[in-house]
């Protein structure tokens, strides 16, 4: 029972990260808590099995990426086919200068924090397509490397790249999207792109 | 040295610090001379923190850690 009990204590330390990441995937407060009580007790059943050495935390949201995959048939309840491969490299980089000063609040070097809401951005990432969400959550969110998010996932690692720079692009292009519709951004300042 | 183009092509994965040392290096010194690049960098350098920020923000429901806790005690036996 020892090491069960060392578990606990080492494992709770990571239940508010896994919570946000679940609310992320299920959207939905009550499935968010179901899904970080399972994966706990899941690797507390199975701590047998983990090794000394490797990442506690890693190993957590394996646990948990995986469950939700299972559990929550993820594959079906959001859409797999987008059109965002009509999203262009640095989407949002190239549109900043559509931003209104006069709606905004913010001095410069705030502009970018006070340019999209915490729902906002909550928002986009619950709103990308399944294969986007989770790398995009498991590193730009939790901060995995393409390594362990290519072995939480069981995918290639170039299938995590890949996913990852078209998952962030449609990220952009939905934050930008909510900025247009708040008045913040305004499409009429903008200049045509360049391409460079 | 990198161009501006081989420079903000490999900008995420610079960014998402997955690049060998030695091309580290190399992006590194093209970001010090190039004032547009480095503006880019900067910009989604700041962009990624503010999105882990932000998305990372959630108030855990009301007893939600000591019902985690207590779910360990009503558990079944471990599966050997």
């Amino acid at each position: 029972m020892g090491a069960q009990d060392d578990f606990i204590a080492d494992a709770m330390q990571y239940a508010p990260q896994l919570y946000s990441s679940a609310l992320r995937m299920t959207r939905n407060r009550a499935d968010a808590e179901d899904l970080v009580q399972e994966t706990l007790l899941k690797g507390w059943r199975s701590f047998h099995t983990f090794q000394e050495g490797t990442n506690l935390r890693a190993w957590l949201f394996r646990i948990m990426t995986n469950t939700y995959i299972n559990k929550y048939n993820a594959k079906q309840r959001r859409p797999q086919e987008t059109e965002l491969d009509e999203v262009e490299e640095l989407f949002l980089y190239r549109r900043m200068g559509a931003v209104d000063p006069s709606q905004m609040n913010a001095s410069a070097e705030d502009q970018l924090m006070t340019l999209f809401t915490d729902d906002e951005v909550k928002q986009a990432l619950e709103e990308l397509p399944e294969q986007f969400l989770l790398p995009v959550l498991l590193s730009d969110v939790e901060g995995f490397s393409y390594k362990e998010i290519a072995e939480m996932l069981e995918t290639p690692m170039g299938t995590v790249m890949s996913r990852l720079h078209r998952g962030r692009k449609l990220m952009q292009k939905m934050l930008y999207n909510y900025a247009v519709e708040r008045g913040i951004i305004n499409e009429t300042l903008l200049e045509a792109p360049t391409d460079k | 040295m990198p161009n501006c183009q081989e420079t903000l092509k490999e900008l995420e994965t610079f960014l998402d610090t997955e690049l060998p040392d030695a091309r580290v290096s190399e992006i590194m010194s093209h970001l010090t001379e190039c004032v547009d690049c480095q503006g880019a960098y900067e910009f989604h350098a700041e962009l990624r923190e503010i999105i882990r920020f932000k998305a990372q923000k959630e108030d855990l429901p009301e007893g939600f850690l000591a019902r985690l806790v207590n779910c360990f005690g009503e558990d079944v036996l471990p599966e050997e």
